[in-house]
This record gives structure tokens, C-alpha cells and sequence, in this order.
């Protein structure tokens, strides 16, 4: 029996809704570790988050994960007040995002007016999510390991200098997502690892020119 | 291994231990962890059971358009007042399981079992069985172990989504869990536990998924209600010796094939059922056009 008695008896969780409560929060929590230091965040309510979202939460859970709180929290219930103690400004809008699940958002991210980062992510039921766009790019991104993300510019050599520096670091990759718009011009990578990666190591990956920033993430 | 009830069940009897006792060393080996953390696991998320069975009881909680706000509460008061008809044991297991769902709708912590939806069903009717027959938090937790293991080879072999399987497979597995594990609670075998789980099955099956304006409150909390009584008596009949001649492992197949054989409009999108009938489309009109 390969199914956890505890995916049974579980998951522990804010309700009403693993896909449109839970699942939200998390999905927004994974997002709000790409931008850096934010102000303000729109959202874009697509397909069944749209429809039926208000009804579920998902608003509040959303906003909760963007701040950093957790889908078993009750503070998601007070997610607008925290965040406007916390001065973070927040819109929410319909929008029809293309070729993506039922239950999706598209949160963008702002500093000073500012556009810092746009992520498009879907709660997959059960509490489980994906990312699967970073400003355009096409990624991978669960949440369920730690993980890596970094901006290159699409040239030979970059994806060598990263896998030689995470096995001088010990770090073993489980998944890796290479992905460009165009040929020659920037590109993304979504590595997936089995342990937690130390600063050094995030850093001289960066230390190469030819990369434009490095994102460790982890639940 | 086991990746059926039948397996379970002989496993059990093999080695003449209760059914947890074959979960418990299958989730050490499956999660690669001691016992002693997988009975401290369980023992967590049977206090957030715990809790959300009993939060609502004394009072109502605000919920989306105010659907289920005090059914939890108000059930409890009847279950009190020593005028029922089923008297204060069955009316407090269904206050209980109103709660969870209350709970739930209410943006509160609660424990998926397995769904969220029906978070009420197993709590309420194990913690009442444990309180009416004076059984310690270890045996409590015990049975919750024997219902979720149960519950694992649903969702391996089956599915425990309603959006997949309609209600059947939400409630309907939940108060099969619930019986195995009331059985088992109540000092009954690994086959009475089997026997229980079919014949809760088989009184849902091919319930439909019909929440009103798509939200989780009704039908969904008085389907826990409901759900949590037929655990109880599926347990009893089992334990007083009923035979069903359909095996477990067929019961649920028979589920998920009824599950997959039902319309989209009847698996949670509200667009079948009590949901897409007049007054159901217009509460759904009214709390959206509200919240808008």
C-alpha cells in the first residue's frame, strides 16, 4: 500500500475547500518567494477560482499565502487586515489565462509601481499545486521539494557551470526544467533538489556573469 | 503487503492482530518512519478532529451566505433535551459531525477525512462510540489508524473525490471508514470491520454531488449527519453477525464504476441535483451577486 494513511487523515488545513482554500494559500505562499521585497499584489482570478472562488475563500487564502501564512493557519481568516497592518496593497480581477487548469491565478508582483514578477499558478486538488509560468516562462514548480530557480542568459555552458556547482555542493538534482522564449536571449531553469542548499552554493552559482539571479524555495 | 481489503483482512487474521497493526507496520516501512511517530502523527490530527467536532456545538460560526451558521449548535441543544427520537447518543454523533462541517464552512482548522467536505463523519462517530464505551485515547486513535488505512486502499484503487465519484465517494467512504474503525473500537474482527465498510458502501451508493451554489454547506453537512449514522448502524449489523455476500474490494469498484458512470452535472459543479433547482440557483445568485 504505497498511499499514506496520513494523505488519508489529512491533509490538516483552513477550511472550506482543499483545491479552492487550502490549496490557494499554498500556491500563493510558493509564488510570493520569486519576487523579493514587495508592496503591492494583483490577482488574476481565472476559471473556477473566478466563479466560485468568493464563496470558498480563496480570496483570503490567496492574499494569506502571498504574506507568508500557511494553509492550516486561521490567521487566513484576517488575511486583509494583516496586510493592510503590514502596508501590502492588493486588487483582485477575472482574467482569462490561456491552456491552464480550472483552478488557477495569475498573481503579479509589485514595488514602487513597479513590476517585479508575474506567476501563473493552478491548485491541483487536495492541496496540491503547480506553477507553471514565471513572466512567460513555462515551469514546473510543486512545491513539494526544495527548489532552485534561476534566470540565465541561453547560452552553452550555463546548465554545466550549475550542475558542476551543486555537485561540488553535495546536492543531488531530482528534477531539472530548462526553458527559453528565444534562442540566445534569457532563459529560465527550475532544479528540484533533495536537500536544503546553503547560501555558498546559491551564490556561486550566480557568481557566474552569464546568470542573472538565483531563488532557493522551500515550504 | 496489501493493496486490498481481502489482503488486509488476512493479514490480520494471519497473524490474529487487529487490522491497525498491519497499517501501522505498512506506513513505518511506507513513510520510512518508527511507530512511535506514526501513533504521535495520528494522535495530532485526532485533537484537530477533536476540536472541530466539538467547536460549534455551544455556537454558531459565520459561514458564505450564512448556509449552515448554528446547525451544529442547534442539533446539539435537541440532542440534550432528553425528547428524541433517537435518542441522545445518535443526535450528539450527528451534532458532532454538523460541527466539523460548520467548522469547515466557517474557514476553520480541520483534518480532511478524507476529504474536507466530509471532515465530520469519522471524528464523530469515533470519538462518540469511544466516549459511550469508556475507551482510552490510545484505542481511539487506533481505530482512526484502521479507518484510514481502510480509506488508503479506496483512494488507491478507487477515488475519494466528489468531483470525480459524487458524494458517495466523499461521505459514502468516510462512513465506511467510520464503521471499520467503530467496529473495531467496539472489540469486533478484522472481517466484522470489512463486512461494515461494504455495508455503509452500499446504503450510498450512487449518491450524487450537489452543493448549493457550489459551497461546502448543503447539502454537504447534513450528508455528514446522515453519513455518521449510517456508520453506526452498518457497525452494528456487522457486529451483530451480518453476512454480505458482495466483497469489500467489489464494493468499491462498484462505487467507482457508478462514480465514473454518473453525468458531470452531478460531481460538484452545481449544476444537477438540489443545486440547480430554483431556490438552489437563487441562494447561489444571492451570495454571489453580493459578494461581488
Amino acid at each position: 500500500m504505497s498511499v499514506s494513511i496520513f494523505q488519508v487523515a489529512g491533509p490538516v488545513m483552513i477550511g472550506p475547500s482543499s483545491s479552492h482554500t487550502a490549496g490557494a494559500a499554498r500556491l500563493a505562499r510558493i509564488a510570493a518567494k520569486l519576487p523579493g521585497e514587495f508592496d503591492f499584489v494583483s490577482f488574476g482570478l481565472h476559471g473556477s477560482f473566478a466563479k466560485t472562488g468568493k464563496g470558498h475563500g480563496t480570496d483570503k487564502a490567496l492574499l494569506a499565502g502571498v504574506l507568508g501564512i500557511r494553509e492550516d493557519d486561521e490567521a487566513i481568516v484576517d488575511a486583509y487586515e494583516i496586510a493592510d497592518r503590514l502596508g501590502i496593497g492588493y486588487e483582485f480581477h477575472e482574467e482569462e489565462l490561456q491552456s491552464i487548469h480550472e483552478n488557477s491565478v495569475r498573481i503579479s508582483f509589485y514595488k514602487n509601481d513597479k513590476l517585479l514578477c508575474k506567476v501563473d499558478g493552478s491548485s491541483l486538488g487536495g492541496g496540491a499545486v503547480m506553477i507553471s509560468r514565471i513572466d512567460g516562462y513555462e515551469v514546473e514548480l510543486s512545491g513539494n521539494l526544495p527548489t532552485i530557480f534561476i534566470r540565465q542568459k541561453d547560452t552553452r555552458g550555463v546548465i554545466s557551470h550549475i550542475t558542476t556547482v551543486l555537485a561540488e555542493g553535495g546536492i543531488n538534482i531530482a528534477t531539472m526544467k530548462v526553458s527559453r522564449k528565444n534562442r540566445s536571449e534569457e532563459a529560465t531553469c527550475v532544479i528540484e533538489v533533495d536537500d536544503v542548499v546553503e547560501e555558498d552554493v546559491l551564490r556561486k552559482i550566480e557568481s557566474n556573469p552569464n546568470i542573472y539571479s538565483v531563488k532557493f524555495i522551500m515550504l | 503487503m496489501y493493496h486490498s481489503c481481502r489482503q488486509l483482512r488476512e493479514m490480520a487474521e494471519a497473524r490474529n492482530v487487529p487490522i491497525h497493526e498491519i497499517v501501522i507496520e505498512n506506513e513505518m516501512k511506507n513513510s520510512n518512519i518508527g511507530r512511535e511517530e506514526v501513533l504521535e502523527l495520528m494522535k495530532g490530527r485526532y485533537a484537530i478532529m477533536r476540536a472541530s467536532a466539538e467547536r460549534a456545538l455551544e455556537q454558531p460560526l459565520p459561514t458564505e451566505g450564512g448556509l449552515i451558521t448554528g446547525i451544529a449548535s442547534n442539533q446539539y441543544r435537541y440532542a440534550r433535551s432528553g425528547d428524541t427520537l433517537c435518542g441522545s447518543f445518535l443526535n450528539t454523533v450527528m451534532a458532532r459531525a454538523l460541527s466539523g462541517s460548520e467548522v469547515n464552512a466557517s474557514m476553520g482548522k480541520i483534518c480532511a477525512m478524507p476529504t474536507a467536505g466530509s471532515c465530520g463523519i469519522v471524528p464523530a462517530v469515533l470519538i462518540s462510540v469511544g466516549e459511550e464505551f469508556s475507551k482510552t485515547e490510545e484505542e481511539v486513535v487506533n481505530a482512526l489508524i484502521t479507518a484510514s488505512g481502510v480509506g488508503a486502499v479506496v483512494m488507491e484503487n478507487a477515488t475519494v473525490a466528489g468531483s470525480e465519484g459524487g458524494c458517495q465517494a466523499e461521505c459514502g467512504v468516510a462512513a465506511a471508514m467510520a464503521a471499520a474503525g467503530a467496529v473495531e473500537l467496539k472489540g469486533g474482527t478484522p472481517a466484522m470491520s470489512m463486512e461494515a465498510f461494504s455495508l455503509a458502501l452500499i446504503n450510498i451508493m450512487g449518491l450524487v454531488c450537489d452543493p448549493v451554489a457550489g459551497l461546502v454547506q448543503i447539502p454537504c453537512a447534513q450528508r455528514n449527519a446522515s453519513q455518521a449514522v449510517n456508520a453506526l448502524i452498518s457497525a452494528d449489523m456487522a457486529l451483530g453477525g451480518a453476512k454480505f455476500p458482495i466483497p469489500t474490494d467489489e464494493v468499491i469498484g462498484a462505487m467507482y464504476k457508478v462514480g465514473k458512470l454518473l453525468p458531470v452535472q452531478l460531481r460538484e459543479t452545481a449544476m444537477g441535483g438540489i443545486a440547480a433547482e430554483e431556490t438552489g440557483k437563487k441562494i447561489e445568485k444571492e451570495i454571489f451577486d453580493l459578494s461581488k
